[in-house]
């Protein structure tokens, strides 16, 4: 499924079409004459036949609907918002987050949580990192106001475990360095739009 | 006379083995088939393909509550579901199965017994098989279940009827109620089969026996949108799993009865021997059980009462005159 057909919120404008039903009889001889009708056309085995060619699709031709769930799963948008991931910088490996606290001050139900402080370069560095699971609405919010692309929202939707704390460390977050070339820039929420450069206006200099 | 009753033991103990493993096995099929027909997989997870799914759902039928509800009739309770598996177990003793065989030199006839009105028992004890719902329904203190045993019995009692009736055509072609004589008088192939001299018959038969099984298009008794599961809904555990072993093994009655006595029985088939050609005919009415199943809605209960006396029995009984004219003539 593309993007597009994600996008599009205008539910009920599709192709709907009325069948053409016929009218239904009033008097008994017109009764009568329906199940005469319906009956010399053989109009019951229609059905057996399209259930017969459903299962001959379905066991010959590849088109079984099943998704063994926990097996197969089916993709999912890149707008999706699920778990949180942090990224890091491909160059340099270190994390993107410079620690603004934007996040920690959009988040509406209060649940993003950091601790900053000046390292020995006198750069800023996260010294603690947490978003509380249980509170969270996934609003996206936060990966949406982040400047650095750093907080952006996975795809990671099975969230089933003792506890929520299991995911919201900022290291169980970040992307592990040894998959670091494998890391992706986002195309989901949050991150800019394929327009985003022609969008850029320049700022007035009497602002 | 030993050796005769030693034998009749023998054979009863082995339909009921093997019938009530193959009605076991039959909701495992139902299963699957309704599954790939709705392009599902159905059970995958227990034994290869899920075959083993019908070992887990007996575990889980055996092992369950044996409930009674503390306002039902106790006893009609306890014995209404052993009512409709019996009489349905006891319905094939008229049927033969399987053609004549030698096995270790002797002669084997795979019928328990051979009685002259063989098909009037099968269809009499498939008539007493309503008692097994009627008694369950009334007995458990449950509006659900009254409306189902009141269903039992004006759907059970109609289509008794056309049974009756359509099978009173070929039976006076071959002049006799006993199975096997309407085996013999098929003997000739394909071209002396019934159902191409009662067409008409065989149709109403079928129609009959897909509502006397309580099969889909009449599923009337145990509609859970309408009647939750009907007279089963206080049911638990092993009496309720008898209800379905009587079921399917009513859904094999049927598919033996339609083969012996429209579509030739046991006779050999081309190259087909006797003893394939009517487990393939039993398996081709099962599946037609089935499919129906998946493609048909079910009918309103007036619905279900217009097509058995406006439409049925008048068709069959204008087939009986018209059979008893050419007969005469």
């Amino acid at each position: 499924m593309s993007l597009d057909n994600l996008k599009n919120r205008n539910v009920g404008v599709q192709n709907y079409k009325m069948l053409d039903l016929g009218h239904t009889p009033e008097t008994g001889w017109g009764k009568f004459k329906q199940v005469l009708k319906r009956s010399v056309k053989l109009e019951l085995f229609v059905g057996l036949k399209v259930t017969m060619r459903e299962m001959f699709k379905a066991l010959f031709m590849g088109e079984m609907h099943t998704v063994k769930y926990p097996f197969e799963k089916l993709p999912i948008s890149p707008r999706y918002r699920a778990i949180h991931e942090m990224k890091r910088l491909l160059e340099s490996g270190h994390y993107r987050c410079i620690g603004c606290g934007l996040c920690e001050k959009i988040c509406i139900s209060n649940c993003i949580k950091m601790d900053t402080r000046y390292d020995e370069n006198q750069r800023k560095e996260v010294s603690d990192y947490t978003i509380n699971f249980g509170r969270c609405i996934f609003c996206g919010y936060c990966a949406e106001v982040c400047p650095e692309l750093a907080i952006v929202h996975g795809g990671r939707y099975e969230t089933a475990s003792e506890q929520r704390a299991s995911y919201s460390n900022f290291e169980d977050m970040l992307t592990p360095m040894d998959q670091l070339v494998n890391q992706k820039e986002y195309p989901g929420f949050g991150a800019p739009t394929p327009v985003a450069d022609k969008n850029i206006k320049k700022t007035p200099l009497a602002y | 006379m030993d050796g005769y009753i030693i034998a009749t033991v023998i054979k009863a103990i082995l339909i009921l083995a093997v019938i009530s493993a193959l009605a076991g096995f039959g909701t495992y099929i139902e299963r699957k088939i309704l599954a790939f027909m709705q392009r599902r997989l159905g059970p995958m997870h227990v034994g290869p393909f899920g075959v083993l799914q019908i070992a887990a759902d007996g575990i889980k039928l055996f092992t369950k509550e044996d409930f009674i509800p503390s306002g039902a009739n106790k006893i009609i309770f306890m014995v209404a579901p052993i009512i409709t598996a019996a009489t349905a177990f006891i319905a094939l003793a008229a049927v033969p199965l399987l053609p004549e065989f030698t096995l270790f030199g002797v002669t084997v006839r795979p019928i328990v017994s051979d009685m002259n009105i063989g098909i009037l028992f099968v269809i009499a004890m498939m008539g007493v098989g309503l008692y097994g719902p009627l008694l369950a329904g009334m007995a458990q203190e449950n509006k659900w279940g009254i409306i189902g045993s009141a269903r039992t019995a004006i759907q059970f009692l109609s289509y008794e009827v056309v049974t009756g009736l359509s099978l009173l055509a070929p039976i006076m072609m071959v002049g006799s109620l006993s199975l096997i004589d309407f085996n013999t008088y098929q003997a000739g192939g394909i071209a002396h089969w019934i159902v191409w001299t009662q067409p008409v018959a065989f149709v109403l038969f079928l129609i009959s026996g897909f509502a006397e099984t309580n099969r889909t298009p009449f599923d009337l008794l145990e509609n859970e949108a309408e009647v939750i599961s009907g007279y089963a809904t206080e049911y638990s555990g092993m009496r309720w799993g008898m209800f379905f072993i009587g079921e399917y093994a009513n859904m094999i009655t049927i598919g033996f009865l339609a083969s012996l006595v429209f579509l030739g029985g046991f006779n050999p088939l081309w190259i087909i021997p006797g003893g394939l050609a009517i487990i393939l005919k039993v398996a081709f009415f099962f599946f037609l059980m089935l499919w129906v199943r998946a493609a048909w809605p079910h009918i309103r209960p007036d619905q279900l009462m217009w097509l058995c006396w406006k439409v049925l029995m008048p068709l069959a009984v204008i087939n009986i005159l018209i059979t008893g004219l050419v007969m005469m003539a």
